[in-house]
């Protein structure tokens, strides 16, 4: 059983290592973002479109899957639906036994990652080779990514270098990243001219057109998209947008967000697959609509909100808690706060209600968000889903982190605090017993000198100062 | 800029038990400016340790207490843009729907962070009677964010000609507090604290001021203890006396410009 | 095709009828007033600051572009036969013996080993550019598909300068992409292939081309927007070509 989350908020605070990795390349991307967004009422302006279009898309979510289902068919692109990772996999893996692959060639995708693609793959005897570089590093650690955009940022240089060393010992040992570079360029080149099948994500896909739009860096998502005979896409439900003509905006505050890019050095927008006289391109291509708890956020008008995030990952590289824990503290596929608000949404409260509490809702999170998702607010929202005030949401594991102890001192709270006459008894007592009170709250004190509490309380100054009291 | 002769303050809970002086000092800084401050006996809290915990039911029970006791039409002063936050923002979100929804929508429409009535409302100046002073500036996530009024705590601080003003490094991040945050994950809150409390000792300055107490507790526990990133710099039982002072912007202004 | 997940989600996001929700307002289309110099310009600064390679050419630009391959130590070029582009390269080009010319007209399965391994630049026209980002717009097409400028490790594109627009956004609109129907796979590339992945810091030539060399021809006059285009039956394009 994988250790509690305390347990690994407390080796990642003492990992040294990890938490310069983290902070430095933390402070880095919110400095190019902040460089790519000069002109904060464009910015402010661009979020607002943002938030409309990706709102209206969930708005309308039901009759824009159709669409794109439609026009996607049209393309020839076959178009399945999973409600579940294991049905998601299932599809994936008849896929590939249909094309008699043994070996999948994948695009970065963070949905795979949700399904556990890879490892379900590999107990099936097809191997899923992970192409973009800083997966592919993941991939020889054994390790899952730790950021939804740059998911090796936990390793630095001689950490790559000894893993290269081990792997690949065919290779002279080097830490120089052009070198590292070259070696994995060298490997992949190899499966990328003989692979039969690629997986790729979808960053957007438009229902207007039956087209998925994959944006990327390195040209890995290209070559697993265009090289195999067979191209399957797995997208989350939420990810469909109407128009074409939506995209740029989306694609300008994805990218500047992200990295502070002002595009991607690649964005492909794929509508079919090989076409009569084309001469490459893959023979099929298979979008997988993934569901996996999606369609059961959405039917929250608030925390439908979720649903609008484009994954650019800005809330986590702007949160003080991720950039303190690095990813892998979290435990789950998404980290950071957008971890935080989906991750108990989609396996359950009782089982990861505990991120919902480990923000000190600073409100960073949601003052970068490109689409303008209240993550505080959610957080907050989460909490009390998770102590089970108010009416059953449907939110799994409603109710499953009340604590009768946390019940009665709230209660107790409310009743000082709603009653006057209560309220001024227990500051009475308060600063006439204060030498006799216990100082600090046990782990407040662990790290602070105990506060003291006043002689008098300012009810009692204002008054003997001769404040009007009505 | 014409204001209101009559004020409501409320102090907070944080205030009233804690830094009862913080409040002491931003009620006679108004009364000081012509206003009539009335500090209703009756007021408690303003919700938001339950509110942040997810318990809405208590917070909305205490937040309605606080609707009974600021009934008129005059603004409602707040030391703290946590606390005011809580009243602006969120009142109307937590009683919407409720019968207390228009009640709550009138209090949060009056609600205004103490520095940013001082320096837009009021435009308080006053001559600095003080020796040159140092000091270092934190802003409260609330003030920045949700409020929007670090700029009115920057703002007044300028207008004292013997004070020289810095912020630390990593002047955005928040210092860990969170309220019951800094309880509930203590761990992940001390690293924060420790890495503002190292950043705050970094600048120099003899002062820690800013516009929220729970922040202020937070880190002047912290300096105290001596804990910043690099570790202990002092023995956890014996306060450091290094440690900078830390004071909540209202004693700052009151002790600098009223002369005794 | 009916599944029993497809109806099962289907039911569940309709469950919540928001029905009559408004479509996202329009985008304004022109955001900038740039002339043509200024977008070339822009073009430029924008993409050589991510080390592609700019160079203004006249009609020779096959001599260009063939002492820029000499210098880099290419030994051959891959580039589309049946295009009126390919036809002015093969016309000009100083010296077959020095860079050999390889017509890039079969299909994958037949010269896969070769492009992968023994193929040192290709040459591929484009759609045109834009001036916001320093991007290419390529549509790749039966004479110019889409590997041909993904896998030898110089790209060199021939960009005419009055097809410089100066957004994606322009281009969509103004050229209808949604109404003409796009081809199967519509690229935007800004810049040679290159990853940050390790410590933040940037590489170059991960998997696609490590060098990007774009050739700009200025003075020609905008006859036919899709100049550059291979003739191509496809449904597509066909319109575009009338």
């Amino acid at each position: 059983m994988p250790p509690e989350f305390s347990v690994r908020v407390g080796q990642a605070l003492d990992n040294e290592r990890l938490r310069r990795n983290i902070r430095r390349t933390m402070d880095g991307l919110v400095a190019k973002r902040r460089q790519a967004f000069p002109d904060t009422d464009e910015l402010t302006v661009l979020r607002r479109r943002g938030k409309l279009i990706r709102g209206q898309a969930l708005a309308n979510l039901p009759d824009l899957l159709l669409e794109l289902e439609a026009n996607c068919e049209r393309n020839g692109i076959q178009v399945h639906w999973a409600e579940t990772a294991a049905e998601g996999n299932a599809l994936v893996l008849d896929l590939l036994r249909r094309q008699g692959a043994r070996r999948v060639i994948k695009g970065k995708s963070m949905v795979s990652e949700e399904m556990g693609l890879n490892h379900y793959l590999e107990a099936q005897g097809i191997q899923a080779v992970e192409t973009d570089l800083g997966e592919f590093i993941l991939q020889l650690a054994g390790e899952r990514p730790s950021h939804i955009i740059a998911p090796a940022i936990h390793k630095d240089r001689g950490e790559i270098a000894a893993l290269f060393a081990a792997h690949f010992p065919e290779y002279p040992y080097t830490e120089d990243i052009e070198g590292l570079t070259a070696i994995a360029r060298r490997i992949m080149r190899e499966h990328f001219g003989q692979a039969v099948a690629g997986l790729s994500g979808v960053n957007f896909a438009i229902a207007e057109t039956g087209t998925l739009c994959l944006v990327e860096n390195e040209g890995n998502g290209r070559l697993c998209t265009t090289a195999p005979d067979l191209h399957i896409a797995v997208c989350g439900i939420e990810k469909v947008i109407a128009r074409l003509d939506q995209l740029p905006p989306l694609l300008t505050l994805l990218t500047r967000s992200a990295t502070g890019q002002p595009i991607t050095t690649y964005v492909n927008l794929i509508s079919g697959p090989r076409r009569e006289g084309e001469r490459d391109g893959p023979r099929e291509v298979h979008l997988v609509l993934l569901d996996n708890g999606r369609s059961r956020i959405h039917r929250d008008q608030q925390l439908r909100a979720t649903l609008r995030c484009i994954r650019c990952g800005a809330c986590m590289n702007h949160c003080p808690v991720y950039s303190r824990l690095g990813g892998h503290a979290y435990g789950t596929v998404y980290p950071g706060p957008i971890g935080s608000v989906l991750e108990p949404q989609i396996q359950g409260l009782d089982r990861q209600g505990e991120l919902a509490e480990a923000s000190s809702l600073c409100g960073a999170c949601g003052e970068v968000c490109p689409v303008r998702i209240p993550l505080p607010g959610l957080l907050r929202r989460l909490r009390a889903e998770g102590v089970g005030d108010g009416p059953d949401a449907g939110v799994p594991g409603h109710g499953s982190r009340r604590k009768v102890l946390h019940r009665l001192i709230w209660s107790l709270w409310r009743q000082a605090h709603a009653h006057p006459p209560l309220y001024w008894l227990m500051t009475r007592l308060a600063t006439r017993l204060r030498r006799l009170l216990p100082t600090g709250l046990g782990p407040w004190a662990r790290t602070r000198t105990p506060s003291v509490i006043a002689p008098r309380s300012l009810h009692e100054l204002a008054r003997a100062e001769g404040f009007a009291h009505e | 800029m014409p204001h209101s002769a009559r004020v409501y303050f409320f102090g907070t809970c944080l205030i009233d038990l804690i830094f009862p002086q913080a409040g002491l000092a931003a009620m006679r800084l108004l009364r000081r400016e012509g206003l009539e401050v009335i500090f209703p006996q009756g007021q408690t809290c303003c919700g938001q340790p339950a509110y942040n915990s997810g318990y809405d039911a208590a917070a909305r029970a205490v937040a309605r207490q606080q609707l009974a006791t600021f009934p008129e039409d005059y603004p409602i002063l707040v030391p703290s843009a946590s606390c005011a936050g809580m009243m602006k923002v969120q009142y109307p979100k937590l009683f919407a729907g409720t019968a207390d929804e228009e009640r709550a929508l009138h209090l949060a429409a009056r609600v205004h962070e103490l520095t940013d009535y001082l320096a837009r409302v009021l435009d308080w100046r006053r001559p600095d009677l003080g020796p040159p002073l140092k000091v270092v500036l934190h802003h409260s996530c609330s003030a920045r964010r949700e409020m929007g009024v670090s700029g009115a705590a920057a703002d007044l601080l300028a207008r004292l000609a013997n004070l020289e003003v810095v912020e630390p490094d990593h002047a955005h991040e928040c210092c860990g507090f969170g309220g019951t945050f800094a309880v509930k994950q203590p761990e992940i809150s001390a690293a924060m604290a420790a890495d503002k409390a190292a950043a705050i000792l970094a600048t120099g300055a003899r002062v820690l001021v800013g516009q929220d107490c729970g922040c202020l507790l937070n880190l002047g526990g912290t300096l105290a203890y001596g804990l910043t990133a690099k570790g202990l710099t002092a023995s956890p039982r014996t306060p450091d006396p290094q440690a900078p002072v830390v004071k909540h912007i209202a004693e700052l202004l009151w002790e600098r410009t009223h002369a005794p | 095709m009916n599944s029993p997940a497809r109806e099962a989600i289907l039911q569940r996001l309709r469950r919540r009828t928001t029905g009559g929700a408004r479509p996202a307002p329009e985008n304004p289309v022109r955001r900038f007033d740039w002339s043509p110099e200024e977008r070339l310009r822009r073009f430029t600064a924008a993409l050589t600051a991510v080390r592609g390679e700019v160079i203004l050419v006249g009609d020779d630009w096959p001599a260009c572009l063939f002492s820029r391959l000499q210098a880099k130590g290419a030994t051959n070029l891959r580039y589309a036969a049946d295009t009126a582009l390919g036809a002015e390269l093969v016309r000009a080009w100083p010296d077959r013996g020095a860079i050999a010319l390889i017509p890039h007209d079969q299909p994958i399965e037949a010269c896969r080993t070769d492009l992968f391994t023994a193929t040192d630049a290709s040459l591929t026209g484009c759609l045109g550019g834009i001036a916001e980002t320093g991007t290419l717009v390529l549509w790749p097409s039966i004479q110019e598909p889409r590997l041909i400028s993904l896998v030898p490790p110089i790209h060199a594109v021939v960009l005419e300068a009055d097809r410089i627009r100066s957004t994606f956004h322009e281009f969509l609109i103004e050229e209808d992409w949604a109404g003409r129907g796009l081809p199967t796979n519509a690229l935007l590339i800004s810049g040679p292939s290159k990853s940050a992945d390790i410590e933040q810091t940037l590489a170059y030539g991960v998997h696609g081309p490590k060098e990007l060399l774009v050739l700009i021809r200025e003075g020609r006059a905008a006859t036919d927007p899709h100049r550059n285009l291979p003739r191509d039956p496809t449904a597509a394009l066909a319109g575009a070509l009338a």
